[in-house]
C-alpha cells in the first residue's frame, strides 16, 4: 500500500485553500463597508467543500472541459475545482446608498473563518508530525 | 493571502483620506472669504471598489488589489455658501458681507467616527491575517 501525501493529508489541504479564499472574500466585504452600491458576497462553504472532496469509489459522469469558461453539469467551472461560486448576501437592513455590507455579520463570519482556518492548520500540522513520527520510528 | 493585506491596506488608505478631508473641513468650518467663489466648500471623498482588470468599467492603475477600495475623486459640496452681514469684519466686501464655508459640522463629526471605526475594522483584518500567515509558516514544526 503506497502512502501518498494526498492520502495522508486528507481533506485538510482543500479545506485550508477554501478557507483562504473565503477569508479574502470576507476581507473584501469589510474593506468595502463604506462603498456605495457595493453588494456583500460570500461562498457556500459546505457546497464548495463537497465539490472539492475527491470521491472515493464512485465514478461520476462529467463533461470534458477544454476551456476555462466551460460549465460543468452542476453549473460551475470545471477546470477550477476550488472555484467556489460567489453568491450575494441577503441583507437584513440594506442601507440607502445601495450597500449591503452589515459589519457585525461580516466581522463574526471573518472571526469564525479565521478560527476554522487555524483548526485546519492544526489538523494538517498533526498529520505532518505523525508522518515524521512514522519516519523516525517513534524515536 | 497576500492580497488580503493589499485589500485591507487599500481600505485603510481610503479611510485615512476620508479622515483627512474631514479634518480639513472641520478646520475650515469657520473661515470666511470676501468673495462667494473664494469661500471654503466642504470636500467629500468618493469610494469605489477596485474591479477586475477584465472589467471594462474599471480604470484602476496596474497592480492595485482587486476587491480593494480606491478613491476616484474628491468632490466639493454644492450647497450654497452662507452670506453674512458683518461690516466690521476686515474680510467684508464693499457691501459689508462675508461668505462663510458650507461645512456641516454635525455631518463631519459623524463622518469622522464612521471613518475611524472602519479603519479599526480593517486594521483588525490586517492583524488577523498576519497571525494566520505566521501560523502557516510554522506548519509542521
Amino acid at each position: 500500500m503506497a502512502i501518498t501525501f494526498d492520502k495522508a493529508l486528507g481533506i485538510h489541504e482543500q479545506a485550508l485553500m477554501l478557507r483562504t479564499q473565503r477569508n479574502e472574500i470576507l476581507a473584501t466585504n469589510i474593506a468595502n463597508a463604506d462603498t456605495p452600491n457595493y453588494k456583500a458576497r460570500d461562498i457556500d462553504f459546505a457546497a464548495a467543500m463537497e465539490r472539492a472532496r475527491p470521491r472515493a469509489g464512485t465514478q461520476s459522469v462529467t463533461l470534458q472541459a477544454t476551456h476555462s469558461g466551460h460549465i460543468g453539469v452542476d453549473g460551475q467551472s470545471q477546470l477550477s475545482p476550488l472555484g467556489a461560486q460567489l453568491q450575494y448576501r441577503t441583507p437584513h437592513q440594506p442601507s440607502l446608498d445601495g450597500n449591503t455590507v452589515e459589519m457585525h455579520i461580516e466581522q463574526s463570519a471573518y472571526a469564525d473563518n479565521a478560527l476554522r482556518y487555524q483548526a485546519s492548520l492544526q489538523f494538517l500540522g498533526s498529520k505532518f508530525s505523525s508522518l515524521k513520527n512514522v519516519i523516525t520510528g517513534g524515536r | 493571502m497576500a492580497s488580503i493585506l493589499d485589500i485591507a491596506g487599500s481600505a485603510m488608505n481610503a479611510q485615512m483620506l476620508r479622515l483627512n478631508t474631514t479634518a480639513s473641513n472641520l478646520a475650515n468650518a469657520n473661515t470666511v472669504s470676501s468673495t462667494e467663489q473664494g469661500a471654503y466648500r466642504a470636500k467629500q471623498t468618493v469610494f469605489a471598489t477596485i474591479m477586475d482588470a477584465t472589467n471594462a468599467l474599471s480604470a484602476n492603475p496596474a497592480g492595485s488589489p482587486v476587491g480593494g477600495v480606491n478613491v476616484p475623486e474628491i468632490v466639493e459640496s454644492q450647497a450654497p455658501v452662507p452670506k453674512r452681514y458683518e461690516p466690521g469684519n476686515p474680510m467684508a466686501d464693499a457691501d459689508g458681507y462675508v461668505y462663510a464655508s458650507n461645512v456641516n459640522e454635525v455631518e463631519e463629526m459623524a463622518n469622522m467616527i464612521s471613518a475611524s471605526r472602519s479603519y479599526q475594522s480593517n486594521a483588525e483584518i490586517f492583524n488577523t491575517t498576519k497571525t494566520l500567515m505566521l501560523r502557516t509558516l510554522q506548519l509542521g514544526q
